[in-house]
């Protein structure tokens, strides 16, 4: 083999993110490939093992364009933001890498509209972290951490979804909930139930659970089920435990929220109670 | 006008009445507010002592899970978030079902709650009220807060930066944080006293000791040697406050005790757990803070004082011997009775300072402090709790009732300040009657009317605003509602009158 033929067959299995060239293999993801390659693309929704959903929108990074005029829809924010207007943003844990593929992921413009996407999930629910027992161990504030955001910015919602405490060992205060899926997709995925759903549209949707009753005491699930842990927010819990872990041993006292390969440790310390 | 009730709900319907009402420029930042009602003859007929910022944590707490309250309810203060936290898990201790907490876990929270206290109390005097009582009530407002004090007195200043550190770190080091941390988890607490954290803590411990018996000497000192102090905002009032089983000064857990002014018993070693039964709160509608009264002597006459003053006072002896020969003094300054002036709220305060650094100093030498058993066993679940602690400005409530789901169906909380709020009444009617002139409302009427505030809590936002920056309007109107005087302090200290 010649190398020239060498260099292009190593060129089709590689993209390239902020100027580091990663290997991928066929039916990888951007995220997929980042991630096994060490590289931290900011993610709430994202789950190793669990179908890609790609709602919470903070993995969107930017692939340079073959053609400048190809894309004229996100202009305002573009604007806004000083994206690249060459380039076409998409979800990297959707998005399929392909060969060649130029991304820029860790710059000051996407990080600002990650950090406006996070404030909007804050201010959408009822996120008072000073009491709530998931601070310190919850990936949404250690997101807003990460990405230097300091207030709101838009005017709160103040929401009020029911709480759901029918459950005898887990309670469901949607107040908190993301709409990440991470707990439908495990439900279904991995604890081969279904017990979650998102209903609603727009702003009006809301996580619900399948039983006759809509509550969670009328549904099967346990405490041993991974849906039951998986949340990255506190929307679902463990009843009567909390605030057990000392300030200063807490997950995100002690890691990065773009360490790599932080939801395991995150599930295993959250599910051991109970195991 | 505003509309009047309580006791004295006809006041309006005289017309030989004037009211004067000392109003906040804006709710928004929080202030107090004064409301002095003048009889024909220029005497205080009535003081109203406002509390105009709503809270609402009774309400919001309804819905939330039982075992998230003390950490919701602790963000009622920045200056004593511990007390919160504790009366709060007391009551979660009786909503699962938990007696007694283990020896470890009972002395780390009476460790915390000395910490607390000893923080508190050394904010309350050093930082705020010292100002005051250092340079005079109506002295250079420039002058008159800690930075002076800083500048004209640097040991004392200083000794008091130290003394609120010192508690702040013990704090941090059973709650993780100096303010707002997390300790308690149903029925214990949640992390054990590292020997390292403890040894750290002992080196201090000797410096602690010497400045609060420096401070108790001051304090003495300064009350002694200034006769007009005696009678500053005093009033003769009841006393209430928790005692330990043998009559001791006790801050963590005990009896409740109360005492009339003459020192006759109106009930003792009663358990808090059935409060209601010789406590009522009255509400009256010029106020969001309730009257709280013993229902033993009833609305007119039931109303107490909580605090460093009716604690010491109130209890047979303190268990610490330095704290104990100081009480001696101070008691033996009432000849016999009750010491009823209220600035020796802050001599009593500093007397229970010194208490708070022997038992630290007792604790962190027990072997049991180091333990790790943390954790009570469990017991049978219960609708409903109720936590009493010895806060720093007094005896503080926490009731709550749960459903079958463990959520908080009804809260009641009756703070240390909504306990003294009649008496805060009574001593800012005290101060007005002597200090008003006339239709002048003068600038050390404004001064002399903080100070007597300040004796009780300096947790009002009106009161450590902007260190003893309290904005404030005055406004004098006669009977039918026309403005006869108008004098306004803003936050910057800058006093106009607008009129």
């Amino acid at each position: 083999m010649s190398a020239d033929t060498k260099q292009n067959l190593i060129t089709q299995n590689t993209i390239t993110i902020d100027g580091q060239e990663i290997p991928f293999q066929a039916g990888q993801t951007i995220m997929d490939a980042a991630l096994a390659a060490g590289v931290y693309i900011p993610h709430l929704c994202h789950r190793q093992g669990l179908t890609p959903h790609g709602s919470c929108k903070l993995c969107v990074v930017d692939i340079a364009s073959r053609s400048a005029s190809s894309h004229n829809s996100n202009r305002r924010l573009q604007a806004k933001f000083a994206v690249d207007a060459d380039s076409r943003s998409a979800s990297a844990c959707t998005m399929p890498a392909v060969a060649g593929q130029q991304i820029s992921n860790n710059t000051p413009a996407l990080n600002e509209v990650r950090k406006t996407i996070t404030q909007m999930l804050f201010i959408e629910g009822n996120h008072i972290c000073p009491s709530c027992e998931k601070c310190g161990d919850c990936t949404l504030q250690a997101m807003a951490y990460h990405l230097g955001m300091l207030d709101g910015h838009f005017p709160q919602f103040f929401q009020h979804r029911e709480v759901d405490a029918s459950h005898p060992t887990i309670m469901l205060d949607r107040d908190r909930c993301i709409l990440c899926e991470l707990c439908v997709r495990a439900s279904r995925e991995v604890d081969g139930k279904n017990v979650f759903a998102i209903a609603g549209r727009g702003i009006n949707a809301h996580l619900v659970v399948n039983s006759a009753s809509g509550k969670l005491v009328d549904s099967d699930l346990e405490t041993s089920d991974m849906a039951a842990h998986i949340c990255p927010v506190g929307a679902i819990l463990i009843k009567e435990h909390g605030y057990e872990v000392p300030i200063g041993q807490r997950t995100f006292d002690l890691h990065q929220v773009s360490e790599i390969g932080l939801e395991k440790i995150i599930l295993t310390k959250a599910r051991q109670p109970d195991e | 006008m505003e509309q009047n009730a309580g006791p004295s709900s006809d006041i309006d319907s005289q017309s030989n009445l004037r009211r004067i009402a000392i109003d906040p420029i804006s709710r928004v930042e929080g202030h107090g507010k004064i409301t002095l009602l003048l009889d024909a003859d220029n005497h205080i007929h009535e003081a109203r002592f406002h509390i105009v910022e709503f809270r609402g944590f009774e309400k919001f707490i309804q819905g939330r899970p039982y075992w998230e309250v003390p950490f919701i309810v602790q963000r009622l203060c920045g200056i004593c978030p511990v007390s919160h936290q504790l009366a709060a898990a007391k009551a979660v201790d009786q909503l699962v079902g938990v007696e007694r907490l283990t020896p470890t876990a009972e002395k780390l929270r009476r460790l915390l709650h000395f910490g607390q206290t000893l923080q508190s109390h050394a904010l309350h005097f050093f930082h705020l009220s010292s100002p005051d009582l250092l340079f005079g009530f109506g002295s250079e407002p420039a002058q008159r807060n800690i930075v002076g004090v800083l500048e004209k007195y640097p040991d004392l200043a200083l000794k008091g930066v130290k003394l609120r550190k010192y508690g702040q770190q013990i704090i941090a080091a059973i709650s993780g944080k100096r303010i707002h941390g997390t300790a308690t988890v149903p029925g214990g607490m949640n992390k054990p006293l590292a020997v390292a954290e403890r040894d750290a803590l002992l080196a201090d411990i000797k410096n602690i000791l010497a400045w609060s018996q420096d401070a108790v000497a001051l304090n003495e000192q300064i009350h002694t040697s200034h006769p007009e102090h005696y009678r500053f905002a005093t009033i003769r009032s009841n006393f209430l406050s928790v005692v330990g089983s043998g009559g001791e000064l006790e801050l963590y857990h005990g009896g409740l005790r109360a005492r009339s002014a003459t020192g006759a018993m109106i009930f003792d070693q009663f358990d808090y757990r059935g409060f209601q039964d010789i406590l009522r709160e009255e509400v009256r509608p010029w106020s969001y803070m309730k009257f709280p009264y013993l229902v033993e002597l009833g609305k007119e006459r039931g109303w107490y004082r909580v605090g460093p003053l009716a604690r010491v006072n109130n209890c047979d002896f303190i268990s610490t011997p330095l704290a104990e020969a100081a009480r001696k003094h101070f008691r033996e300054f009432g000849r016999g009775g009750f010491v009823q002036d209220t600035l020796a709220y802050h001599w009593a305060r500093m007397i229970e300072a010194l208490h708070c650094a022997e038992s630290i100093q007792a604790l962190l030498h027990d072997p049991d402090i180091t333990g790790t058993d943390l954790a009570a066993d469990l017991g049978e679940k219960r609708s409903a709790g109720i936590g009493v602690i010895e806060a720093p400005r007094g005896t503080l409530f926490h009731h709550y009732q749960i459903d079958e789901q463990g959520l908080i169906v009804k809260a009641n909380l009756i703070v240390s300040t909504t306990s003294n709020n009649q008496a805060m009444n009574e001593s800012v009617r005290s101060v007005a009657n002597e200090y008003l002139e006339g239709h002048e409302i003068t600038e050390g009427l404004l001064n002399h009317l903080e100070v007597a505030v300040r004796a009780y809590d300096p947790c009002l936002s009106c009161a450590t605003h902007a260190l003893g920056k309290m904005p404030l309007q005055v406004e004098l109107l006669d009977a039918d509602g026309k403005l006869l005087d108008r004098l306004a302090k803003g936050s910057n200290g800058v006093i106009e009158r607008t009129v």
